[in-house]
């Protein structure tokens, strides 16, 4: 178990919070030993494997949570059926390979998170995270490590720089590294998300986390 | 006309205010336009749901290079889209359920008289149902059948089941 997390708000930047008032991220951070994921957490991978079949995949997209990053992405611009959102991106790859694959810790810790609230959880190296966490769009001429971004995109960024593309790429060196000692977890809230589940989807990471390290 | 405006005096009509032109708050239409959106996802998961186990049916609407805030104009398309996208695939879920009711009752004819369905067969995807089942109006001994007018109609038991073993469950 992990003892009690320090969740803390992130900023979102006044444009954003202008369109979208309960937009919010939610980030904590925890120590973490990437490596590979211990027994008791493969046993809770072949356990949800076991528990998620096709018909609850098929009706994912009617549930309240998973309707509402749908909801999300469309208003950014993202089409959620070429580009999934986090928990039927999880739906699909269950399906294709016949059962959650164990990865490594991290990832695992995530993958758990996502799908037992459907909230998606996003990681980063804390050494690599510079002051506040939040939402912004940026402006012209910004990266995301070496590669260009577009002005206006919606980016995850620390005070300094985008670490990355909101429920896209992370930049380079800002992703967990097998040298991480802690990391950051956060979660993205849009409207119809309640905050517990929000904040219920950074304890199931922290607590998986925390069994392997 | 010259005569309707004679009673008018020029400095008259020059008093008459002119109308402030209307200020369109787009930050209220955008909200708008994205409750719409919202509905219409819903709606369209809702058929997503009802179409399966279905297959043939289109549900991309196109991405728009996101994230990013969308403009006015963007929303709107985004909103025509989605819309014409429900409506395209609800006019194909009810022709489909049509000739797929078509195809029940001539499961029914055929297990009534089928004599009058030589040799017909109806799959289960025919009716809108998953697995391999089917319904094959044949005759019943043969040539015997065939020559004496007894038909029956073989309902198969499945899809024929995977051989070999299972594949080990690799878990990393």
């Amino acid at each position: 178990m992990t003892d009690e997390l320090e969740l803390t708000r992130g900023y979102v930047d006044a444009t954003l919070a202008a369109e979208f008032p309960e937009l919010g991220l939610v980030h904590t951070e925890v120590p973490v030993r990437p490596g590979r994921s211990p027994a008791p957490v493969r046993a809770r991978l072949r356990g949800a494997s076991d528990r998620f079949t096709g018909p609850k995949a098929v009706a994912l997209r009617q549930q309240p949570i998973p309707w509402a990053y749908r909801v999300f992405f469309r208003h950014v611009g993202i089409d959620p059926d070429e580009r999934r959102t986090p928990i039927e991106a999880i739906a699909l790859e269950r399906m294709r390979a016949g059962g959650f694959l164990s990865r490594n810790l991290v990832d695992d810790a995530l993958l758990l998170a996502t799908l037992e609230t459907g909230v998606p959880v996003l990681a980063f190296d804390a050494a690599a995270v510079d002051g506040a966490l939040g939402l912004r769009v940026t402006s012209g001429g910004e990266t995301l490590g070496a590669l260009p971004l577009a002005g206006g995109r919606v980016v995850v960024a620390d005070s300094s720089k985008p670490l990355a593309v909101l429920f896209g790429d992370t930049a380079e060196g800002c992703a967990v590294q097998w040298s991480s000692e802690r990391m950051v977890l956060a979660a993205v809230r849009v409207k119809g998300v309640p905050e517990v589940s929000v904040e219920e989807a950074l304890w199931v990471a922290a607590e998986t986390v925390s069994e392997g390290t | 006309m010259a005569e309707v405006l004679e009673g008018f005096e020029e400095h008259a009509l020059r008093a008459v205010p002119p109308v402030a032109p209307t200020e369109v708050d787009e930050a209220a239409i955008r909200r708008l336009l994205r409750e719409q959106v919202a509905r219409l996802e819903g709606e369209l998961g809702a058929l997503f749901c009802s179409t399966y186990p279905r297959t043939g049916f289109e549900w991309n609407v196109g991405s728009r290079g996101g994230p990013r805030l969308l403009s006015l104009s963007e929303l709107e398309e985004l909103r025509d889209e989605l819309a014409a996208k429900l409506q395209h695939n609800r006019r194909m879920l009810a022709d489909r359920t049509y000739v797929e009711e078509l195809h029940r009752c001539r499961i029914e004819e055929m297990l009534l008289e089928p004599e009058r369905h030589k040799y017909v067969r109806v799959r289960a995807e025919d009716i809108g149902e998953r697995g391999c089942k089917q319904w094959h109006v044949l005759p019943r001994f043969g040539l015997i059948g065939i020559l004496m007018n007894w038909w029956r109609v073989k309902i198969s038991s499945g899809c024929p089941l995977a051989r070999g073993l299972r594949p080990p469950f690799r878990d990393g």
